[in-house]
């Protein structure tokens, strides 16, 4: 089964471990991820003002050249899926600026000589936009899922973090509820884990601020990365590349800052999939991790 | 503080603007507190978000344009999740800032060729992007 697929700057970038994971997955669950034959980036953050129809277009040309292959689109990063799935929503439901976007595309030249199907309709916000964990719940089925797992995971204290993108705002995103998620506890269930509930799983890592005020996104980081810990959680897990990366890499300024700071691996939800359906390690490559989570891994028996 | 409060100021065209840009009505704000409570930067702020909404409802833009608050908020919409009256503080923040950004001349927040070497070729690009585009215009 072929699925459009939207990787992202990221992804093709800095977070190709998240991508080559994900593909791997898919693969050996019988879901190839078809990239997308031209895509830009999605603007990684959806305006929140009102008048802005700019500010969307490269978020609209991305649905629009997903609904030439399909009418899905699947995606990882939690920014891209939250600026696509907003994007659409304006798209399937504020009739003014889908008239205003669809004019834009109408005039990108460019997009018109490189695809030869370009058929000039309207987009109308016609492609279902789906997170990969959607996907693996609704495409794929978490019982199908569970009898493709080779590797369980037992005995590895996993806390899932969900952050912002994912589930906010709720009446938009529909992911699962914004205070209480429990989508990637089953996931991880699915693959045995162990699960570790931690309160500050939907809290903010500080996000782009990173860029801004490092000080201020690595304070919220650490607020989640210690609750993890203090909950015993052997890893984190995200969806987020943003989020990988401040939880992950700014534990370097952690330790720094916190005395005693025990350092914990933070992976993608993929990394562990892969591990849990035997993927080649060479796939799910921890090599780009800053806390490297082998030992951890190795130390449950399970690499 | 103290506040000079005139009918001018609370129906300021500039007031109605923040409404228009961020979609949000601001007297619909009773003032519980729960977005400056959940909110996870709150304590570097200088004015918690309660109190920006505050101040616009009495029509001191200024106060609320010069606030470091609008620039530290990370758009992560807690405060928009646990309204129970349904105000988005993080859109209303995402208004003032363009608000100032959409000035002609106006000095961006965040400029290009201030990120560091460092970040630009460590951190996700889709940080940068966000960064640039929520604090740049």
């Amino acid at each position: 089964m072929k699925i459009p697929y939207y990787p992202g700057c990221t992804l093709h970038e800095r977070a190709r471990d998240f991508d080559v994971s994900a593909r791997e997955c898919a693969k050996a669950l019988g879901v190839e991820l078809e990239e997308l034959p031209i895509w830009t980036c999605c603007g990684a953050v959806f305006p929140l003002v009102t008048d802005s129809v700019m500010d969307i277009l490269a978020g609209v040309r991305n649905l629009e050249y997903a609904s030439r292959i399909g009418d899905k689109l699947v995606t990882l990063c939690s920014f891209c899926y939250n600026v696509l799935k907003r994007t659409n929503r304006v798209m399937r439901d504020d009739l003014e600026k889908r008239e205003k976007a669809n004019l834009f595309l109408r005039a990108d030249t460019a997009a018109r000589e490189e695809v030869e199907s370009y058929t000039k309709t309207d987009y109308t916000g016609q492609v279902e936009v789906l997170h990969y964990i959607e996907m693996l719940r609704d495409v794929v089925g978490f019982d199908e899922l569970r009898k493709k797992v080779e590797n369980g995971l037992g005995g590895l204290n996993v806390a899932p973090y969900y952050g912002c993108m994912l589930l906010r705002p709720k009446k938009e995103m529909e992911f699962d509820d914004p205070e209480q998620p429990t989508v990637f506890e089953d996931l991880l269930a699915t693959l045995g884990c162990d699960i570790v509930d931690f309160p500050m799983k939907t809290e903010c890592c500080g996000g782009f601020q990173i860029v801004n005020d490092e000080e201020l996104a690595v304070m919220c980081s650490q607020n989640v990365v210690s609750s993890a810990i203090k909950r015993n959680a052997d890893v984190i897990v995200t969806t987020c590349p943003l989020c990988r990366y401040n939880l992950d890499k700014k534990q370097e300024e952690m330790i720094e800052r916190v005395r005693g700071f025990r350092r914990i691996p933070v992976i993608y939800f993929t990394q562990l999939l892969g591990l849990a359906l035997g993927i080649d390690e060479e796939h799910i490559d921890f090599s780009d991790n800053y806390v490297d989570p082998r030992p951890v891994l190795a130390e449950k028996s399970l690499l | 503080m103290r506040l000079k409060l005139t009918r001018d100021l609370i129906r300021d065209e500039l007031i109605t603007r923040v409404q228009d840009l961020s979609g949000q009505s601001l007297l619909q704000c009773y003032q519980c507190g729960k977005c400056s409570a959940g909110c996870p930067v709150v304590h570097e702020m200088d004015i918690v978000p309660s109190e920006v909404i505050r101040l616009l409802q009495l029509g001191q833009l200024d106060e609320a344009l010069d606030s470091k608050t609008i620039w530290i908020c990370a758009s992560c919409l807690q405060c928009a999740s646990r309204c129970p009256k349904g105000v988005e503080f993080s859109s209303i923040c995402d208004a003032l800032r363009q608000i100032v950004l959409r000035k002609r001349m106006a000095t961006p927040r965040v400029d290009a060729d201030d990120v560091s070497a460092i970040m630009v070729s460590d951190a996700p690009q889709m940080g940068v992007v966000g960064a640039l585009r929520k604090l740049n215009g």
